[in-house]
């Protein structure tokens, strides 16, 4: 398998299988996120995408930017349909009326089409243990029907849906931790990662996909057009998100937690935050409060690292 | 030579789905098609039918695992009820859209609420624009020859097209019948091997499901359309070779006693037999009455309704399901218009009975056709009225 992380960009192909020439906006992390993914996933996929950004930006007929199979179906099922075809290989191989060789089976869906609508599924083709990799392509909020509030959009971001006024901060909620909920189905692999980490991201994805079983990585997706910062922004943003500890990196292995990316000291939050104008209008008060709330859930982290180090 | 065995005609499905070889079948149980599904898990289980069972956990997620098996290529079944069936209604457009060849039986059931297991059309006909080719059958050997035919028909190369075959729930899922299961070495010679044309598959990319902008979604809709009818021609070749084959007879309409008959009676499913009984009562009364059935759904059979009914002077169109606040029964609006621009054509009733699994007895047939009568001289305030329902 590649290690793009210790052989770096020598590794990764030329190929573009999500070719240039899409509709994503200016500075698009989640654009970025599925070129790489792609790269590290090569031609031997089947791609099951979920209505959103990704497949608004690279499908309308009578084109596509996919030099990979790809099928979009609807908004909450990708992972259903990712069943389908995973169990639809298996037999026909098992029959001889394909190559019994795996093909790497591939869900993708935004945040809304994951900790959302499309969670019943994703949770019902995890417990069922098909040989798949999920990926999660978070970028907070539905963007592609104009910004409007998930349940991955975060503690004080004004969305369309929850936007910031008078008698209200903007989201009131606190992000669901989608990740946790996939290492509860105690599949073999689960991760998050980010395209500001690029090789990281890379070698998550390669990992997921060769691992016999259910794979499911959450991956950080920066979106300047809702979260109102300039597209030159994206990576640096990115990278905040995971040095301040607001979206840390990690590995799940068989359930034994890793930290992908140590940051020794967690920057303060607020230089993530106020680089954004979704979080323009936060007080002090409510920074102070999401910064606790940071380093209590990072401690909680951390304290998984050392115990699956403990027990390993 | 196929033997004639007593079978429940649930477990009568999942033995027809064995001989077909289906690769994936995804299901989620609901009352009153668990038998189906449960045979079916039965017969993986036990090594008799090599597929992949996905226990799925919602029937939207079965629809979405049967898309995604047709589409790498593999022969997908799937069974489902009322609610199930209305769960899974957004992903029933994208089968056919895609022209995805699933096969799916229905155990006919009402929709909630009050909540009910018990058979009637509601659930049919809230899927009836879905696109899919659907069949409606009478007994457990037409459902047994349906469900062949259906593979047949959806995976032929002209048609690539999703297929329903409707059975009455617990009428006829959970009746035990005397039934024609055929041999292996008939089904392989009547049912060629499933080469889907164009699969997902890494050798060949293919981008499938790509959304549709104004300047290309009406032809892609127009495209179906004209696809669906042209199905129709596929179907009759069908049922044609089918009763060469295996000897049984089929048509998009069918006929009882109804050649010259004044006034017929139009049903769908399995009360057409008790209807048949109920016009024999009333012929040997003296009545001139008959019964024609509809077996073909979707594509609708215009051109046989027309045949069927130009000499009679009323037709009594029976509906187990009600449009509520509409014009009659859905089947009857169907009916109506398809015979509306015809220069003669009979008086059309439309009669409601038989919802949420109550019975129509002989007595209660022949008070649905002796009303129709009246009414088709009368003439009634109502536009349809409801039968066996207490006031």
């Amino acid at each position: 398998m590649a290690d793009y992380i210790k052989f770096g960009k020598r590794q990764v192909t030329k190929e573009e299988y999500l070719a240039p020439g899409h509709r994503a906006c200016i500075g698009c992390g989640e654009a970025l996120a599925v070129r790489l993914a792609c790269k590290a996933l090569g031609r031997n996929v089947i791609i099951s995408n979920a209505t959103g950004c990704i497949e608004i930006i690279s499908s309308q007929l009578p084109w596509t930017s996919w030099r990979v199979p790809w099928i979009h179906t609807l908004f909450e099922n990708a992972a259903a349909v990712a069943s389908g075809i995973e169990a639809g290989l298996k037999v026909m191989g098992r029959k001889g009326r394909r190559s019994s060789d795996k093909v790497n089976v591939v869900a993708i869906a935004g945040d809304g089409g994951t900790s959302d609508i499309g969670l019943q599924a994703l949770s019902g083709a995890l417990e069922r243990g098909h040989d798949m990799l999920y990926l999660c392509f978070d970028n907070e909020a539905y963007m592609n029907t104009g910004i409007q509030r998930s349940s991955a959009t975060p503690f004080g971001a004004s969305t369309t849906t929850a936007p910031a006024g008078k008698m209200s901060i903007g989201q009131v909620t606190w992000k669901k931790d989608l990740p946790s909920i996939a290492v509860a189905h105690n599949i073999p692999y689960v991760a998050t990662a980010c395209p500001s980490y690029p090789f990281d991201l890379m070698d998550k994805v390669a990992k997921g996909a060769a691992v016999d079983g259910p794979a499911y990585i959450h991956i950080f997706s920066m979106c300047p057009t809702g979260w109102r910062c300039a597209p030159e922004l994206a990576i640096e943003i990115g990278r905040l998100a995971v040095q301040t500890g607001i979206f840390p990196l990690y590995e799940v292995e068989d359930g034994k937690y890793k930290l992908s990316v140590k940051v020794p000291k967690l920057k303060p939050v607020v230089d993530y935050l106020k680089r954004q104008g979704r979080f323009g209008h936060l007080s002090e008060d409510t920074i102070q409060e999401i910064q606790d709330r940071v380093h209590k859930d990072h401690a909680k982290l951390v304290d998984k690292v050392a115990s699956s180090a403990a027990v390993a | 030579m196929a033997k004639r065995v007593g079978i429940e005609v649930s477990v009568a499905i999942g033995e027809v789905c064995k001989l077909i070889n289906v690769d994936v079948v995804a299901a989620y149980p609901i009352t009153p098609q668990t038998h189906i599904v449960e045979h079916l898990a039965e017969l993986v289980a036990d090594g008799e039918l090599d597929a992949s069972y996905i226990p799925v956990e919602s029937e939207h997620s079965a629809m979405s695992a049967c898309l995604g098996a047709s589409a790498v290529g593999a022969r997908a079944f799937t069974a489902t009820a009322g609610q199930g069936l209305e769960l899974m209604h957004e992903v029933l457009y994208v089968a056919s859209s895609m022209r995805l060849p699933i096969v799916m039986t229905v155990a006919n059931r009402p929709l909630s609420s009050p909540l009910s297991v018990w058979g009637d059309h509601s659930d049919a006909m809230a899927v009836r624009d879905t696109g899919w080719i659907q069949i409606f059958t009478e007994n457990g050997q037409e459902v047994v020859d349906s469900v062949l035919c259906a593979f047949r028909i959806g995976e032929d190369s002209r048609v690539l097209l999703p297929v329903m075959v409707h059975l009455d729930g617990f009428h006829l899922t959970h009746m035990i019948e005397p039934i024609y299961i055929p041999e292996q070495s008939e089904v392989d010679k009547f049912l060629p091997p499933f080469n889907y044309p164009l699969p997902l598959d890494p050798e060949r990319p293919l981008t499938m499901g790509a959304f549709g902008p104004p300047v290309i979604f009406p032809e892609t809709k127009k495209a179906q359309e004209v696809n669906l009818r042209a199905a129709k021609k596929v179907v009759l070749e069908c049922w044609d070779e089918f009763g060469k084959v295996f000897g049984r007879h089929y048509h998009p309409v069918e006929h009882y006693r109804s050649e010259g008959a004044r006034v017929l009676l139009l049903t769908m499913g399995s009360f057409s037999e008790t209807a048949a009984a109920a016009i024999d009562k009333m012929i040997t009364d003296g009545k001139d009455v008959g019964l024609i059935r509809l077996r073909l759904w979707r594509p609708f059979p215009f051109e046989e309704i027309r045949q069927a009914v130009k000499d009679a002077e009323v037709l009594i169109v029976l509906d187990r399901a009600i449009s509520f606040g509409g014009p009659g029964g859905p089947v009857c609006s169907e009916i109506r218009s398809a015979l509306y621009g015809e220069d003669k054509r009979p008086k059309i009733i439309s009669a409601v009975s038989g919802l949420g699994g109550r019975d129509i007895s002989i007595a209660g047939f022949e008070e649905i056709v002796g009303r129709g009568i009246e009414v088709s001289q009368t003439g009634s305030e109502q536009e349809f009225e409801v039968f066996g329902v207490r006031e």
